[in-house]
């Protein structure tokens, strides 16, 4: 199939689901669809996700933007009712393949959620937990140095560096959703996908995982989803907007904030829906 | 708006339903009380035991061992009871006759004791050693009741008087009763112990824990992890429910079928009754553990995978190690069950009389209860007071075994 043909069948999504050149495209989903046993949760979805770049989806709630975003490190594995069809690329090979390794696949996606999950450990072993289990620091020093950098680039460093023994539970909600960042960050994964990581925290502290992500983006491609119109447009360069299982619309964040192509997403984004 | 009235009507109704509550605690209490008050009352002399000091020369010439170099065989038929009944009459002033109709003061074997000293020393022989020999069951209980002279129609009057004579003289001492530690079943109370049975419930217990911890942890694992959602895995699944309320007895003969008689292990050791008690066990730690494994926070789950861990190193790492604290809870009531069972363990033979402890998993061996349950059957007087000795000491274990649960669920609980 040509580019050509292919961006013939898009016709549910206006504005720019695919970009041009091949070399700063991460992911590429063609055709995807969701069933959770009866129900279709996501409809035919093509889309790029560009490289070192932030990608925003939106959504009203129950729209699927949760299931899209886990069939990017295949976390629906684990929902026995999920079957997921079309085709995922990841650099061009797909992550749907028989031979494809979940566990390797899942170091180079990492994801963060909506609600903080540090394990019930220490805040060290939270962040050690993860190159550890890859065997990424050979000695004891390294992994020092590694949870040292990961806290930094999650701007958690300065408050935990005494209390890294102390139980990872007892930080308060912001500190343990940077903390997560930094457990996810500290095995180099390519890709952070977070599910709506600001909706249990403060503005404080979501101003703070903002500044972190545009930090971040220098070196990671992220994928968001959120509920919140001002985060979207602050942080993300490519904004998607999802309805009803279905990707509406596609653009440059700008672009869609200031002039969106679809009816649907004008309503949504001026909040006359959702 | 609401109605005073009305308002009060509630309050007065929550009263009495806390009313309800406090007096069933108190019922409760009361009768766990009155039954833990009785058990003492009754055992707490099983404990002591009062012994008379007497000096026993060992007089070749009285043994019927004259000029021998006394061997093992030679000293199982010296004539002790003659030895015991001349040291009686050489402690007691004024009697006539042998002094055998002393011997009724001290417990029937006393002359063994005798004996057995005998036998590990031979050089003893000629020498004079002190003893303190048990008092006979009738001469202890007149003691325990403050000298009531309710014996004095039974017993002759002049061994009341001597037994009066005796204490008197300071000869008569109470004494920790250590041959109901260190001895095992005895057809006689006062040489009677449960030191076998004890042995016998930690090894049975032993084998109980390592088979069926291991394998319910194990069992509740693939339900909770692994299994297919099937009819197969759903019937299975409401088995093994039903398992945990077949009465035990039957596991008895499910022990006595299979594992004796078609495996042909022997009957009465531990290792048997281990397996079958850890068969019944296995349903209540299976049970357990599996809400334990889903009381397990799925976000904590979803955050190991998303780091890159594979299925096995979730469980792993996060959920077994969360799951410990509820899966030993589970195995503790188990164990606890276990530790009081007697049905099962009568079929597969553990009703044997044992006297000597059990050195391991095959040799013959009661536990705890099925010795409690052969005291309570025997005739003599002794044994009413070693029943309810044996009850706390089994009571005493359940404790301990309570507290150890308790201290190693904290260890697991503290890492949050
Ligand atoms: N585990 C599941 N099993 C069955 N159905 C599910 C499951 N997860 C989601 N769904 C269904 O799939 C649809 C999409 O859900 P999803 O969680 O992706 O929405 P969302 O866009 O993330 O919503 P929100 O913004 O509220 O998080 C919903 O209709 C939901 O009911
Ligand atoms: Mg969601």
């Amino acid at each position: 199939m040509t580019t050509v043909e292919r961006d013939n069948e898009l016709s549910s999504t206006v504005g720019k689901p695919l970009l041009d050149g091949a070399d700063d495209v991460k992911f590429s989903v063609r055709k995807l669809a969701v069933h959770y046993a009866e129900l279709q949760a996501v409809h035919d979805v093509n889309l790029d996700i560009g490289q070192r770049q932030v990608t925003a989806l939106i959504g009203p709630s129950g729209c699927g933007k949760s299931t899209f975003l886990r069939c990017l490190n295949r976390m629906n594995d684990i929902i026995a009712s999920c079957v997921v069809q079309g085709e995922v690329h990841l650099d061009q090979k797909d992550i749907y393949a028989p031979q494809v390794d979940v566990v390797a696949l899942r170091a180079r996606v990492g994801m963060v959620f909506q609600k903080p999950n540090p394990f019930p450990k220490s805040i060290y072993d939270n962040i050690a937990y993860g190159p550890r289990l890859h065997g990424q620091a050979d000695s004891p020093s390294a992994l020092d140095e590694l949870v040292e950098t990961s806290l930094r680039r999650a701007g958690l460093w300065a408050e935990v560096k005494d209390l890294l023994h102390r139980p990872a539970t007892s930080l308060s909600g912001g500190q343990q959703q940077r903390l997560c960042i930094a457990r996810t960050i500290a095995i180099q994964p390519e890709v952070i996908l977070m599910d709506e990581p600001c909706s249990a925290l403060d503005p404080i502290a979501t101003a703070r995982i903002e500044a972190l992500i545009g930090e971040l983006k220098c070196d990671y491609t992220i994928v968001i989803v959120t509920h919140s119109m001002q985060q979207a447009s602050r942080v993300s360069d490519r904004t998607a907007y999802f309805h009803l299982g279905r990707l509406l619309e596609v653009n440059a964040t700008d672009k869609i904030f200031m002039a969106p192509e679809h009816p649907g997403t004008e309503d949504y984004i001026t909040g006359r829906i959702g | 708006m609401t109605d005073p009235r009305h308002l009060a009507r509630r309050y007065r109704r929550a009263r009495l339903l806390r009313w309800c509550c406090l007096a069933a605690v108190v019922f409760a209490l009361s009768c766990v009380m009155l039954l833990l008050f009785d058990i003492t009352r009754k055992g707490i002399g099983g404990f002591s035991v009062q012994r008379l000091s007497l000096s026993v020369r060992f007089d070749p010439e009285l043994l019927g061992l004259e000029g021998l170099e006394p061997r093992p065989e030679d000293l199982q038929f010296a004539d002790f009871p003659a030895l015991l009944s001349a040291s009686l009459a050489a402690l007691i002033p004024g009697a006539g006759g042998d002094g055998s109709q002393w011997t009724a003061l001290l417990d029937d074997n006393a002359d063994f004791l005798l004996y057995e000293r005998l036998l590990a020393d031979p050089r003893l022989l000629g020498t004079e050693v002190g003893f303190e020999l048990p008092l006979s069951g009738w001469a202890e209980r007149y003691l325990d009741e403050a000298g009531s002279k309710q014996y004095a129609t039974l017993v002759e009057a002049e061994l009341l008087s001597t037994l009066d004579w005796l204490v008197e003289q300071g000869l008569v001492h109470l004494r920790f009763n250590d041959t109901f530690f260190s001895a095992g079943d005895s057809r006689s109370p006062s040489s009677a112990g449960i030191h076998s049975a004890l042995l016998g419930s930690l090894y049975t217990l032993l084998v109980c824990f390592l088979l069926s911890f291991p394998v319910g942890v194990a069992t509740a694992i693939y339900f909770e992890e692994f299994a297919p959602s099937n009819r197969w895995i759903t019937l299975l699944e409401i088995n093994i429910n039903n398992l945990a309320a077949v009465p035990s007895i039957i596991f008895g003969l499910l022990g006595l079928a299979v594992v004796i008689n078609f495996f042909g292990l022997p009957r009465s050791v531990p290792l048997v009754g281990g397996i079958v008690l850890a068969l019944m066990t296995l349903p209540t730690i299976i049970i357990a553990s599996r809400s334990a494994i889903r009381a397990v926070p799925p976000s904590v789950r979803e955050a190991a995978l998303a780091l890159g861990a594979s299925r096995m190193e979730v469980i792993g790492h996060h959920v077994v190690p969360l799951a410990l604290p509820g899966m030993l809870t589970g195995a503790i009531i188990g164990m606890a069950q276990a530790l009081g069972e007697t049905a099962p363990l009568l079929l597969i033979g553990m009703v044997a009389f044992v006297v000597s402890p059990p050195t391991g998993l095959m040799d013959p061996a009661a536990v705890l209860p099925v010795q409690i349950f052969l005291w309570a059957d025997s005739p003599e007087r002794g044994f009413i007071e070693l029943t309810s000795a044996a009850i706390m000491v089994l009571l005493a274990f359940l404790g301990v075994m309570n507290i150890g649960a308790v201290l190693l669920r904290r260890r697991f609980e503290r890492r949050w």
